[in-house]
């Protein structure tokens, strides 16, 4: 009888708490439901149809699957381009996740000019989001003078050499897989000339290690260090797990946006198939599909990686 | 033995510091080298552009860039019009964004995994694949069919287009610019907490609203203050949402990616001189002179709001 009541009383603060749970994410639901739900299914309807744009409003008439197939049995490029979309971005996050740790510690320590050094490191999210970004693309004028980090993707003379000279060293790393080759010397001079490109595509990044780093309570360092713990097991132990979920948020996050800025080919394609081919239909479907990509590899991606990310809960 | 390690620390860093002091100097040159040659730009006469002999140093020092950038802006009207929508916007994202966050990161209910995951779902589907939907949303917008109760004439819908209510909506039901984002952030900001505090309050009769403004809030300063400076400054060069809701009141960022289109148009119609189209030089550096007068705020609002970041710090010494 008594053990009965407990249970009950368990149950019901269980449900307590899942309704305050709710009560928390309840600006969300509203938002969920009244403006992105109805709008994810609406470009599933679209993807499943044909689309023609006539004086008054747009006609669909439904197709079944085939958008789809056209997309992978009959456009040349689509498929490759998605393959093409996953190899760029496994380099590219690696080396912004690394890079901006590496600079969120570096300006997170106490020198002179620390406040002017994080303003500055502020500047790459100004300068890639919206109209500064769409003005940058368009100004020939301007992307000819500030012409720092040589040709973007090719390399110049220097750093062919010092890629020879890394080859020769350490003999020729490849790692085959299918039809695509990765050197590992062949990335990393590639890191050193588009270090322009991995500092501004780090922006966000950086500033949510710092803040992470900056939440971390003095105290844990002060009792270990009394304790006798290096500097090198204080990062360890104490930095490392607590910074470990917003390594997890970062890595997603570089992620989203190496797949879907708008500089990325897939996002072209679609685009222009919308925009240019006015497909509506094969657009969507397009969309579908490498939304669906990017979630696989962030499926993948954070369940390798949430092992080791240290939670208080 | 405290005071040995600090001083021994003290003395060893020297070429530490030298290096370290090399790689800040030189992460910063290049974040600030891009920028350093927009400043030269936008202080050029158009014909210094297309003069090879010239780089970096106008020849034809002039600050008219500027003033015609700043009418062409209506400056001073559209930096108050976007003062106004960028701090409401974020202050609302903000609040609605921790306050989700902080449900995703310590509350059991059903659906979780699948409410969390088209969290994610909306970070990774652009604003443009839901532009049409969107804008019919708040063109015809019915209050989720609440709308005939609350007016007097009972009209069926109203247009919200060409007011700020889309902007409010959006950023208070976490569907704005990056909100998905925000949650996430803020959700893993969230758990990285030691739970003892909160757990000591529900146990003293705190509410769980209370709990969080007076126990949470405060041991999270700098991550909220990052996301508020995030989500201001999307909001703030913000050209997307902008230019899909508003077209009458004029904020800074919609005018900026106009502003050589405008100029044009009243260089011809005053007849000051004969121009048949917007040459690249012209855009250039009038975009050039409009982007450090959008830009600068931002810019002195982060420096203010770097304090936050060192008072945060000394309140998170409570946690833990």
């Amino acid at each position: 009888m008594r053990k009965k009541a407990s249970i009950l009383g368990v149950r019901r603060s269980y449900i307590k708490k899942a309704i305050v749970g709710y009560l928390f994410i309840s600006p969300f639901l509203v938002g969920f439901i009244f403006l992105f739900l109805g709008t994810l299914l609406q470009t599933f309807e679209f993807s499943r149809s044909f689309m023609s744009v006539g004086p008054d409003g747009y006609v669909l008439t439904p197709v079944g699957w085939d958008n789809f197939r056209r997309l992978f049995f009959v456009d040349p490029d689509f498929a490759f381009e998605l393959v093409r979309a996953v190899f760029g971005m496994l380099p590219e996050v690696a080396m912004i996740i690394i890079f901006s740790f590496f600079t969120a510690t570096l300006i997170n320590q106490k020198f002179m000019g620390r406040s002017l050094a994080r303003a500055v490191l502020f500047l790459p999210i100004i300068l890639t989001s919206g109209v500064v970004l769409a003005l940058e693309m368009n100004d020939a004028m301007l992307l000819y003078l500030s012409d720092v980090s040589g040709q973007a993707m090719a390399l110049d003379g220097d750093s062919m050499r010092l890629l020879n000279s890394i080859d020769n060293m350490l003999g020729n790393l490849f790692i085959t897989v299918g039809n695509f080759t990765i050197d590992p010397a062949f990335m990393i001079v590639m890191a050193i000339d588009n270090i322009y490109d991995i500092i501004i595509a780090s922006g966000v990044q950086i500033l949510v290690f710092l803040a992470g780093l900056q939440s971390i309570p003095p105290s844990l360092y002060e009792a270990s260090t009394v304790e006798g713990a290096t500097g090198w097991e204080n990062f360890w132990k104490i930095t490392f797990p607590m910074i470990s979920p917003l390594v997890l948020v970062n890595v997603v996050y570089t992620i989203i946006d190496s797949f879907t800025r708008p500089t990325n080919e897939v996002m072209g394609i679609i685009h222009s198939m919308a925009f240019g081919q006015l497909d509506f239909g094969g657009s969507s479907a397009a969309a579908l599909v490498y939304f669906l990509l990017v979630i696989l590899a962030l499926g993948i991606v954070v369940g390798l990686l949430s092992r080791w990310v240290f939670y208080y809960d | 033995m405290i005071r040995r390690f600090i001083e021994s620390k003290h003395t060893k860093a020297v070429p530490f510091k030298i290096i370290r002091a090399v790689l800040v100097i030189g992460i910063c040159f290049m974040v600030l080298f891009p920028m350093f040659v927009r400043l030269t730009v936008s202080l050029m006469d158009e014909s210094d552009l297309y003069d090879p002999t010239i780089l970096y140093i106008p020849s034809n020092f002039t600050l008219n860039n500027y003033r015609m950038a700043l009418d062409g802006l209506n400056y001073w009207e559209s930096l108050r019009n976007s003062t106004l929508l960028a701090v409401a916007t974020s202050i609302l994202t903000l609040i609605a964004c921790s306050l989700v966050a902080y449900g995703f990161a310590r509350f059991q209910f059903p659906l979780k995994r699948f409410l969390f995951f088209m969290v994610v779902l909306m970070i990774v589907i652009p604003p443009q694949t839901v532009m049409l939907s969107q804008f019919m949303f708040f063109r015809y917008f019915d209050f989720g069919g609440f709308l005939p109760f609350i007016t007097r004439d009972g009209s069926r819908h109203i247009n919200l287009i060409n007011t700020f209510w889309p902007f409010v909506i959006m950023s208070s039901t976490v569907t704005g610019l990056k909100n998905g984002l925000f949650v996430y952030i803020l959700r893993q900001h969230f758990r990285s907490i030691p739970k003892e505090l909160e757990e000591a309050a529900y146990i003293d009769g705190c509410g769980y609203l209370k709990t969080f403004a007076t126990i949470v809030i405060p041991a999270s300063v700098p991550m909220l203050t990052t996301v508020f400076l995030f989500s201001f400054a999307w909001m703030w060069t913000d050209n997307y949402y902008s230019s899909l809701f508003l077209t009458a009141p004029r904020i800074l960022s919609s005018a900026l990616g106009s502003l050589a289109a405008n100029l044009w148009h009243t260089y011809v119609n005053t007849g000051l001189g004969q121009m048949t189209f917007i040459t690249p030089g012209f855009s250039s550096i009038v975009n050039n002179a409009g982007i450090f007068l959008v830009i600068l705020p931002l810019f002195v609002l982060y420096l203010f709001a770097q304090r936050a970041f060192v008072e945060g710090v000394e309140r998170s010494g409570i946690v833990g």
